[in-house]
Order: C-alpha cells, then structure tokens, then sequence
C-alpha cells in the first residue's frame, strides 16, 4: 500500500451516506427508537463534529457509521454507503474486512481499550498486520514516525513500552496511531479527549487535526464539549433525542445559531458569578504536607484560607493535589504536617477522632454521583439517613423534610421511592447534593461535581449551588479542571500544581495576567468558542 | 437566552424533574420478582419445584410418613408392595424398618441438617470476609493467611479427623462442616466486597460517621448479595452431598436418626440381589437418586439465578 494521499481517492469526494437511519435498542423489555430518521453525507478530507448531549444518540450514530450496531441495539431502517459499499447489506466478514483498515474508530478511554499484556506498539500495527496491508516490519517502522509526527517523547522507543508505563494523554495519542497505522478513510474519533486535562488535551488535538489533515481522512469526531469541536471539525452536526436539530459549517454555526436548543447550548458558558471577597474564615489549611503511604510527599506545604459563604474554587491538572487535600480536610489522609483549623477549633487529623458534630459540618459531594449513592437505597433512605443519624428525624417528620429537601433541589416527591438507577445524570448529582445539605453543614467540598455532566445539565446545577448558597449562606470549596465552571461560581481561586499552591486569590486577580508560568499555561489551554483559537495558540507557544 | 448574572433563571423550557432518567416505567419489587419469573427457562422453574416439593415433604413429615422414623417391623428385606395390600411401599430395611417412612423423614434431617450448616458457615464466613475486606490491615492478612491454611488441607480427611476427635454428635458434625465451608464463603465475600469498599458512597458513609455495623449491614451487604445467594445455593449442594459422604462412611448422622447417606450404606448389600428381584436392588439407590435430584435442582437454579445477575444481555 501507498501513503501517498492522492491514491485514496480526491478531497471532496463523497465518502460516507448515511440516510434516514433508525436505531433501535432494546431496555425495559421492549424496543424504543435511539435515532429517529438521522441522514448523514461526509466528504473525503472532512471532519464533522457531533454533538448533543448524553443519550442523544451520537455514539450510536457514530457506530453505525461504520455499519455497527452494539449490543442490545439494532438498525432498523435507513441506508449506509462507505465509498460504494452498502454496509447495511455487507455480511460480517466483509465488514470486518473494513474495520481496522479502511475505518477506524477511536475510543473515549485509552486505558481500557489497551490490552496491558502487550507492548503498544504490537497493538499500533495489529490491525494493519492483521489485514495484509503491510508487513510487520513496515507497520512498525511507519507507527514509528506517526509517533514522531503525533510529537510523543522518544517515538523510536515509546512503542516498546506497555499501557501503563505512559500517560493518558500519550496513550490516547497511540490509540490515534493505531486507528492512523492502516491509512483509513473514515476515523471516528468517540469523546477521544473527554478524559484528559485541559493542558493535555491541547497536545492530543493538535496531534490528531495535523494527521488527520495530513492524510486526507474524513472523520467523525463526537463530543459534548462545543469549544473542541469548534477546533476540530469543518462542519458540525447537532442531535437531540436522536434527531438532528441543525446542521452548519463550524464558524457560522458559533455565530448565528439558529435553534434555541442550540442556543441554548451555548449560553453555558456565559454564566458567571459576581466576586464578592470574604473576611469571615471558616476553614484554613495551615502548611498541611500528606503523602500516601511511605512512598513520596504528595502535598507540600499547602496553605488555603476559605471564606464563610463564598466559594474557593481550587484548580489545576489531575495529579496536582487537588482531591488529596480534599482527603485531608476530611480526615481520610491524616496529614503529616500542619493543622486544618475548622470554626477556630484545630480538627483531629483522624476520621475517628472527630465527633459527630464535626462530621456534619463539613459535608462532600463527589464526580460520580453513580457511585456516590448505594445503588439498593431509594431516594428516601440517601437523603433521610442523614437527617436521621445527625438531627434524629424519624418517621413523618423525617419524610416531610425529605420533601422540603427535594424541593430545595427542584425535584418533587415522586422521586422518594426511585432508585439511582431510575435517575438521569444530573438528577444522581442533585440528590447527592441534597443528602449533603440534608445534615446542614457550614462547608461542602464538591469534587469536580460538574466534570461527568452535560453542559446544559452542568450549567443547573451550578445555578442551583448558588441559589443554595445564597439562601444557606453555605461555603464551598470546588474542586474543578474546568475554567468556565470556575468563572460561574468561584469568589477566590486556589491554583495547584505538583502538590503546591501556585496563587490563590480573588477570582479578577488571578484570571487577569500577569500569571505565573503555571497558571498562565493552564488558562490557555482552556478551550475557546473560536476556531481559530488552537491555531493562534499553536502560534504563540511556538514563538515563546 | 439568560443573561450572564442571573443566577435564578435557566433556560426555557428546562426542568430538573423533567430530565430523562433510565425508568420510564415505576414497578415494585414484587411486580419486578413476577416478570423474572415468568421469564425463567424450564430448568429454572423445574429446580424450584422439586425443591418446594422437597421442603414440603421435610417440613410435613410426621403426617406424610406411614410410619415412625425409627418403628422396627418384624420382616427384615421386605420386599416392595407397590400396588395393593402392602404395608411397606417401598419394603423394609435390614432390620424392618419401612424404607419410604425413613426416606421422608430422611428429608427432614439431612436437609435440615445441611441448611443449618450452610447458613452457620455463611454467618462465619460472610462476616469475617467482610470485616477483613473493609479492613484491609493486619486483620485481613491474619484472617486470608488462616484460611489459607485450613484450605490447604482436603476438607472430607479433616473432617473425618476432627469428628473422630470430638466424637460424631449432629451438633460436633454441623459445627466442624460449617467451620471448614466458610472458608470458601470467606473468599468470596471478601474478594466480592472488596470492589464495593471502595464505592464513594462507602466512603460517604465513612465520613458521616457510621459504625462498622451499618456499614457492613447497610452499605455493602445489599450490594454483594447476588453472588453469596448464588454461591449459598452451590454451598448447600456441597454440604449436603458432604453429610451424606460422612454418613455413608458411618462418621455423619447416627442411627437410628434417618438419614440418605447412612441409608444408602445399610442397604447397600441389596444391589447384589438384582437378579431375584430388581426393586429390591432399587432399595438403595433411592435415598441416593434423592440426594442427586435435589442437588441438580439447587444447581438449576443457582445457574439461572447467576446468569440473570452477571449482567450479561440475552441475545435479541
């Protein structure tokens, strides 16, 4: 085979013909549309971005791109035609005959689509080797400089490593290489940079739009974050409830939307809270060091001061020490060194050692609201436990405030005897954050409450945490990667790095230059509603 | 569309109620029971009645039995009286005992028996592997290292040793039985529990400040259920067909208690006697074919039981 581009066929080619395609999956005992009527056309060369939030059915679009239908769904109508090729008729064996070398298909998470046992790059060249393209011997040495043109460290040797000996954002670079490896003319890339931080996540899309660019495929690239597919895609597709709600090229679509769910879409990011700076210290970590086990020091020297009523947002990439100090103020991780000072009292370095007061006081609220809550307890039992075990609410008395509680949180009282399962994404996390104020605390630690969200389900319960804060005059200390969720509910802003505090200050301080090397590259990494804004910053950190 | 500082309004049309969660359709848990039922294949459904009929038989056995458990009659080796006038349905045994009555109150003991022993060795077993799985400290490595140990030994040898040092009295028997199994219920209750340990909301629970009991009864118990329900069904078969082996060695339950095991070994010479007369051949492989059949039954079940709680889908 070639890696001559031009032999693939000529940009502007149609490539990809999806029409009127119906899905169906099967849940609850019965079949119920996914995808209602969908139709899809993609050139040789183009990208198109999909989005929508959860359930809208863009992975199960994107998969049936390549004629696939996962289990438990099934096409039911429409036409699929890759580059001539009726892939709705194509037996099995053809079809696998085109997956791996014709279409690729990149997942969210790297790490699990890895097999730990092998060397990555016998998994870069095995679909490639598998379908005769190449032999073992040019795969290799052509994964070798996809490596080195995806900018990983050492490209000769990297290859020779297993997963868990690089990063995330290096191993979501390699899956790139592996859908690249057998030249493809489709890739669907699925939520491929969801997982990564910010700072990483730049480095993984520059990579993946230059080889894209380079070798004249044509992808999908599905995602619910507006501002990378601003980045990535020449035209974007919007879905909801399985219909597309518009189609446009990228730049126009950014500026004049015409829906109002896509509007709607976009105003997330506008929310923004007025700073208001706080004297009234209710919690102060004092040079806290902590380390897990003998092993090395993962917090040094931490000092935050947290302000009664106001929110503290604490912010910086994963491995800097954010959730560890949560543990810390919590009481899981005694710390070394150094005092957490709570209502002018020190706290106990241990769980056990705190009374119960305490304990109520400062109460968290995770990520994963799936495995925050015991999935065999009904609403009733989450929410009551607490209101039973601190302020001994039984019976009617007790129901009665779990009704006021669901009603804080915009739910009404259908939703007692639901189980987790039962629950959308966003409702999970607002239960959550009624168990939390269910013990009325002075402080909650929320742990990237938002990062696992929608944007529009994010953007409610943002707004809810501050409604709620001004009612209760509750103080959160919020621990996020997420600029724009630190620009619609912090009043200070803590940035960590490496287990230190870099700055903390008030919100206008530390978002307005000049920043420290650290901050600076933190908030530039932070995807911008612009198409144009990873080129322009490609540009800047090439001349710095 | 909403202006950037006001907090209170979102945009039209959103509603946190309204948002759609995974049910579309409320059902109780007697409502769900029946639907799971009724899509149990064949052998599901043949395994639960034969053990319903089983239990039937245990629990009504003074009532159901001809006559009494251990009422010796004068004819030694009768043969069967199927049909007609006959006093022993299934004849006697080698010292005229009626064979059908000590079958069914066989039932009675051996089942009972077994049960009791499983549910002990679950209650050593599941708590110990639990406390050890949350734990996760010295006391784990003490309690995994002694199971270790007593696993390494061939459990029917032990427990052959130990009743011969304590002496084989039904309650020696269950405690040693229920000792040596919930080894293996440790295992799996420690291995299963300790993916749920470390659920956030076991952690939730940790930081609201809840005890070691709630934590284990409340957080954690309910969510490893599923696999100890399955491994008690293959835990009872195994305890079961163990008591039948000790008494069969003559080590287990002593007469003149009626049990399957010891059954089989008293009438065990009559095989020989196929060619005069084939029932009377059959006399022994009664209490045995009863002890298979209630075996698989508990298998069928354990099986559909499991597959219906791996979470794999059914092909469509």
């Amino acid at each position: 085979m070639s890696t001559d581009p031009e032999s693939r066929g000529t940009k502007g080619d149609i490539l990809l013909e999806m029409r009127d395609i119906e899905i169906d999956g099967f849940s609850d005992e019965r079949w119920h549309d996914i995808i209602k009527g969908v139709d899809l056309t993609l050139r040789r060369g183009e990208v198109m971005g999909l989005i929508g939030e959860s359930g809208a059915g863009k992975s199960t679009l994107g998969k049936a791109a390549m004629g696939f239908a996962q289990p438990g769904c099934r096409i039911k109508g429409g036409t699929i035609n890759f580059d001539g090729i009726d892939l709705r008729a194509a037996s099995e064996s053809q079809k696998r005959g085109l997956w791996g070398s014709r279409i690729a298909y990149v997942a969210q998470s790297a790490a699990a689509s890895f097999n730990p046992a092998h060397r990555l790059i016998e998994q870069t060249v095995e679909a490639t080797v598998g379908h005769d393209i190449q032999t073992e011997a040019e795969a290799k040495a052509d994964a070798r400089e996809l490596y080195a043109s995806l900018q990983l460290p050492d490209p000769d040797t990297i290859g020779d490593r297993y997963p868990h000996q690089v990063s995330g954002g290096q191993l979501q670079r390699i899956m790139t290489a592996m859908a690249m490896s057998p030249r493809p003319d489709l890739i669907i890339f699925d939520e491929p940079t969801t997982a990564l931080d910010v700072t990483t996540q730049v480095e993984v899309l520059v990579a993946m739009r230059d080889i894209v660019d380079r070798f004249n495929t044509a992808a999908i690239y599905i995602t619910h974050d507006l501002a990378v597919v601003a980045q990535m895609a020449d035209f974007i597709k919007v879905l909801r409830y399985g219909e597309e709600v518009e189609q446009a090229e990228t730049r126009k679509m950014l500026a004049e939307p015409e829906q109002d769910y896509t509007k709607s879409l976009w105003s997330v990011r506008a929310l923004e809270k007025p700073e208001v700076k706080g004297n009234d210290i209710v919690l102060s970590i004092d040079g806290v060091d902590a380390a897990y086990g003998n092993s090395v020091k993962v917090l040094h020297d931490v000092s935050i001061n947290i302000p009664r009523g106001r929110t503290v947002a604490v912010v910086g990439e994963s491995g800097s020490g954010k959730s560890t100090t949560a543990r810390v103020i919590t009481g899981l991780l005694p710390q070394l060194k150094g005092d957490i000072v709570f209502n002018g009292e020190v706290l106990p370095k241990v769980l056990k050692d705190r009374n119960k007061d305490q304990l109520r006081r400062i109460q968290m609220i995770y990520q994963m609201a799936d495995t925050a809550m015991n999935p065999r307890q009904t609403v009733a039992e989450i929410i009551g436990r607490p209101l039973d075990f601190y302020h001994g609410m039984t019976g009617a008395k007790r129901d009665n405030r779990i009704v006021e509680l669901l009603e804080m949180i915009e739910l009404d009282e259908s939703f007692m005897d639901r189980l987790p399962s039962e629950l959308s994404g966003g409702q999970k996390q607002r239960i959550c954050i009624a168990r939390a104020l269910a013990a009325e605390p002075d402080i909650i630690i929320c742990d990237e409450v938002t990062s696992a969200l929608d944007q529009i389900v994010q953007e409610g319960i943002l707004r809810l945490l501050l409604r709620l804060q001004k009612e209760f005059n509750i103080t959160y200390l919020f621990i996020t990667h997420d600029i724009a969720v630190v620009q619609a509910i912090s009043d200070e802003i803590v940035v960590m790095f490496q287990g230190e505090v870099v700055e903390q200050g008030l919100k206008s301080e530390i978002l307005s230059p000049p920043h420290p090397d650290y901050t600076q590259l933190l908030l530039s990494s932070v995807p911008e509603m612009d198409p144009d804004w990873l080129d322009r910053l490609v540009a800047e950190r090439a001349e710095a | 569309m909403t202006t950037p500082n006001d907090i209170s309004t979102q945009a039209e049309g959103y509603s946190a109620a309204a948002e759609v969660g995974m049910a579309r359709q409320r059902r109780t848990r007697l409502q769900r029971m029946w639907i799971s039922l009724k899509k149990a294949p064949f052998s599901a459904w043949f395994g639960m009645v034969i053990i319903a009929l089983y239990a039937f038989v245990a629990i009504l056995a003074p009532f159901l039995a001809p006559y009494g458990e251990a009422q010796v009659f004068s004819t030694p080796f009768a043969p069967w009286t199927l049909f007609g006038e006959g006093q022993h349905f299934f004849g006697t045994d080698q010292i005229g005992r009626d064979v059908l009555s000590r079958l069914i109150y066989g039932a009675r003991n051996t089942i009972g028996i077994a049960l009791a022993t499983t549910l002990i060795s679950f209650l050593i077993g599941g708590g110990l592997g639990l406390v050890a799985a949350i734990n996760r400290s010295w006391l784990d490595q003490i309690l995994s290292r002694a199971v270790d140990v007593l696993m390494a030994i061939p459990s029917l040898i032990f427990a052959l040793m130990l009743l011969a040092i304590f002496g084989s009295t039904v309650l020696n028997l269950i405690i040693i039985i229920a000792v040596i199994d919930s080894t293996r219920v440790f295992r799996l209750t420690r291995s299963v529990a300790v993916n749920v340990v470390v659920m956030d909301y076991v952690e939730a629970a940790r930081l609201r400040g809840e005890g070691l009991g709630w934590v284990m009864r409340r957080e954690i118990l309910p969510n490893i259920m599923p696999p100890l329900v399955a491994e008690f069904g293959l835990r009872f078969s195994f305890v079961f067909l163990a008591i039948a082996a000790l008494s069969f060695l003559g080590v287990g339950i002593q007469p003149p208690t009626a049990d399957w095991g010891s059954m089989v070994r008293d009438n065990a010479s009559l095989i020989q006697f196929a060619q005069y007369d084939i029932t009377a051949a059959l006399t022994p492989l009664l209490p045995a074919s009863a002890i298979a059949l209630l075996t698989v039954a508990v298998n069928f079940v354990v099986d559909w039981f499991l597959h219906k709680t791996s979470g794999l889908r059914d092909e469509h």
